[in-house]
């Protein structure tokens, strides 16, 4: 067995982590791989896709229950669907209390010392919008995943997360060894959004390793609480899907060292594609009655 | 004899050295003499401390339910956080106290919310709701409940006013504070006496319902402020005043109870002890309630005198003849007192390090006894405790701004003085060292040192210090060399 890949899914909100890499990782399980995936968000809906299930019972729901983690078993919490591919929520408080960042810290330290990863190929781990604090940095930290990838869109704030989250690989990228694995654009139909995901990767100093296309499809097999590759297998976006997994599956662990950019040189970017004008500089701060006037 | 400024100044030189070249001059502000004539003693202070040296300062915590909070005694102080924060505190001060332990009083009892993983995760406020519903249960003859922040809960959010005012409304309105003294706020423990005042402050005066509050006032009613009753002190100080005629109404806050509290706006005069951890709210006092206030000394005859004549001089003849009475009355107990002791302690010289008021306020005790302080520094003093202490210190006084355990070591080393009053921390150091130590902190388990009669227990217990045998069977390591 080739050595354990971790790999992990970041992006802004809303930008379809969890669809995206439940796809992918159900692909690379039709490749024969054997999949285990850590959500780390206290929506816990990164498994949704798998299980069919709503949501599953979380590692901390039931740690809260049962008095700590110390008193679950790994099979309380870890569930198998399709392909069997193994599914851990992490969970979380409800929010505005308590500390989700910990949370996820307790979790993972969890399925490591009870053997969650023993016998995979493959550990993902999907986390929340942005990496707000320690705690949600906590899958790129020292010795667990080695690869990143960024799921965004020709959106600015997409691409300023993109952004935002290449800085935080970079501060583990020297003392923990992870790297950026490579941008995964999911199309809004954005102005030249392929070729803004393109230089944008480019200024990171990664690639853009598949563009996914908007398809409906998409959101029918959602709505069945299942992947596009179990839903519909023929179909053309099940096929978009493989081509990801297979390049991810030939990254081999292979990635970059990411060089964010700043805030200046990202508008100056959305100015080089003409998304933004130079002009517009006297626009700021007004309003549209004012600019009507 | 006291080391002269120039050598002062070298021996300072001397111990900087050892720094790194950034630490060395960051330190050096923190440090110097005293010369006459300077208004303040020429350092910095309340800065945060460096990391890499042993600092003798505590935390905002500390400073709320160790210091202001925790000696009322009638009310129950949760200490809200992980345990050791609450259990190494636990009744670490000796704030004397009268009643029944876990019945209508609880000074010496230790309640902690005990945060788990989960609680940090998913919150305490509901644990906290749970533990003040035990305790009305447990112990209904309480009168009040404080939540004294540790770190997390102000980390991870926990909305501690929310639960106290609920709690207050479902108690029929129960005095329930919530405290946001998070240990990581501000540069030492100085910052969390502030925001316990200034808890008081929004909590208990500004919540009682004037037409419920039934006290009846007298010309002659004064408050103690910053007297936290270690060893029995406020009680020593509580005679004195009532010997001159006037009404003691309440303790702050050693052996103090909520109500005492919440009269004291009805005072004529507040008298405070302990200006750094309770000027705040005799300011404020001041502001709203028309309050004046003194400030006051009750270590050592001479400062006692003193400030009995100033305490009375804010009230009638009677008031002020009375006083005279009293420091008569005192006189021969004082006179036998020093005639004992001070042949035994002529000359002997002192280097102090505390905290709040004693780096100034016990010299002139010491000097009562015929002994010099040759140098003092205080744990987490502001600018205006250093400028107090001009009035206390002798040209040529080595002063050290939360000295580190490696400077203390190397002062004491080369200054060589007769005893050292410090920590629980420093004690064995310096007893190690050969050198005489008293607690200044805790009295080293006596007192009460304030008042007339605390006078008598100080002289004798330096003496014991001091003049104990055991020190001329100790060789200190560097003596052998000589």
């Amino acid at each position: 067995m080739a050595a354990l890949r971790q790999i992990a899914f970041y992006g802004k909100g809303g930008i379809g982590k969890s669809t995206t890499s439940q796809n992918t990782l159900a692909a690379l399980a039709e490749m024969g791989q054997k999949i285990l995936i850590v959500g780390c968000d206290p929506k816990a809906d990164s498994t949704r896709l798998i299980l069919h299930a709503k949501a599953q019972d979380t590692v901390l729901s039931l740690a809260a229950e049962a008095g700590s983690v110390e008193d679950l078993e790994i099979e309380d919490v870890l569930k198998v669907g399709y392909r069997d591919i193994r599914c851990v929520e992490s969970g979380g408080p409800e929010p505005g209390v308590g500390c989700a960042g910990r949370g996820v810290i307790t979790s993972i330290n969890f399925l490591e010392e009870n053997g969650a990863y023993d016998g995979v190929d493959y550990v993902s781990y999907d986390v929340l919008g942005d990496v707000v604090c320690g705690g949600f940095a906590m899958p790129i930290r020292e010795n667990k995943a080695q690869e990143i990838y960024i799921v965004m869109s020709g959106e600015m704030m997409a691409m300023y997360a993109a952004n935002n989250i290449s800085k935080g690989i970079l501060k583990y990228a020297n003392s923990g060894g992870v790297r950026l694995g490579g941008l995964v654009c999911n199309e809004r139909q954005t102005d030249k959004e392929l070729e803004l995901a393109e230089a944008l990767a480019g200024k990171l100093g990664t690639k853009l390793i598949h563009f996914v296309p908007r398809d409906n499809i998409v959101q029918h097999a959602e709505l069945r609480r299942m992947t596009v590759i179990e839903y519909a297998p023929d179909s053309k976006q099940a096929g978009e899907y493989r081509q990801l997994a297979e390049k991810v599956h030939n990254n081999a662990g292979n990635g970059t060292i990411p060089t964010p950019i700043t805030m200046d040189e990202l508008e100056d970017l959305l100015m080089d594609f003409g998304i933004m004008k130079k002009e517009d500089e006297s626009v700021i701060g007004k309003t549209a009655a004012e600019l009507a006037a | 004899m006291s080391l002269t400024v120039e050598e002062n100044k070298a021996l300072i030189e001397e111990v900087l050295k050892a720094y790194p070249e950034k630490t060395a001059k960051k330190r050096a502000k923190h440090l110097g003499t005293f010369e006459d004539g300077k208004p303040d003693c020429g350092v910095k202070s309340n800065i945060k401390s460096l990391p890499g040296v042993m600092t003798i300062r505590g935390c905002a915590y500390a400073g709320s339910k160790g210091v202001v909070w925790g000696p009322i005694k009638d009310m129950i102080h949760i200490s809200h956080g992980p345990v050791g924060c609450g259990q190494y505190s636990w009744a670490s001060r000796r704030n004397y106290y009268i009643g029944e332990t876990g019945i209508d009083t609880f000074g010496t009892m230790q309640f902690t919310s005990d945060f788990q993983e989960k609680d940090i995760v998913f919150g305490g406020d509901k644990k906290l709701e749970k533990i003040i519903d035990e305790i009305q249960e447990l112990f209904p003859l309480n009168k009040g409940i404080t939540v004294q922040s540790e770190c997390p809960i102000g980390l991870i959010g926990d909305d501690i006013e929310a639960v106290s005012k609920k709690k207050a409304k479902e108690y029929e309105g129960k005095t329930i504070v919530p405290v946001r003294c998070e240990g990581f706020r501000g540069v030492s423990q100085s910052l969390g006496h502030h925001i316990a005042n200034d808890a008081v402050r929004d909590w208990v005066f500004d919540k009682v319902d004037p037409n419920k509050n039934v006290f009846e006032s007298s010309p002659y009613d004064v408050a103690i402020i910053g007297d936290y009753n270690i060893g029995g002190d406020a009680w020593s100080s509580r005679i004195l005043l009532e010997e001159m005629g006037l009404r003691v109404i309440a303790q702050w806050s050693g052996d103090g109870t909520i109500a005492e509290l919440e009269n004291t706006p009805k005072a004529k005069l507040n008298v405070l002890h302990c200006y750094r951890s309770m000027n705040y709210i005799s300011r404020h006092m001041e502001e709203k309630y028309g309050i004046p206030w003194v400030e006051y000394n009750f270590f050592g005859p001479t400062m006692i005198e003193k400030s009995l004549r100033e305490i009375a001089s804010h009230f009638d003849d009677t008031i002020k003849a009375n006083a005279e009475v009293v420091i008569a009355k005192y006189r021969k107990l004082i006179d036998e007192t020093i005639a004992k002791y001070k042949p035994r302690l002529q000359g002997k010289k002192v280097m102090l390090f505390v905290g709040g008021l004693r780096p100034r306020h016990v010299i002139g005790a010491y000097e009562d006894l015929g002994m010099e302080v040759v140098g003092t520094g205080y744990e987490f003093g502001h600018n205006d405790d250093y400028q107090r202490t001009t009035h206390y210190v002798k040209d040529g006084t080595l002063i050290y701004d939360d000295v580190t355990g490696y400077e203390f070591e190397k002062f004491v080393e080369k200054v060589q003085p007769d005893l050292v009053g410090s920590g629980i921390k420093e004690k064995y150091v310096f007893q190690k060292m050969g050198v005489p130590f008293r607690q200044m902190h805790s009295w080293d388990y006596s007192g009460p040192y304030h008042g007339y009669d605390g006078f008598a227990i100080f002289a004798r217990d330096m003496d014991m210090a001091i003049n104990s045998p055991v020190w001329g069977l100790a060789k200190a390591p560097w003596k052998k060399a000589a």
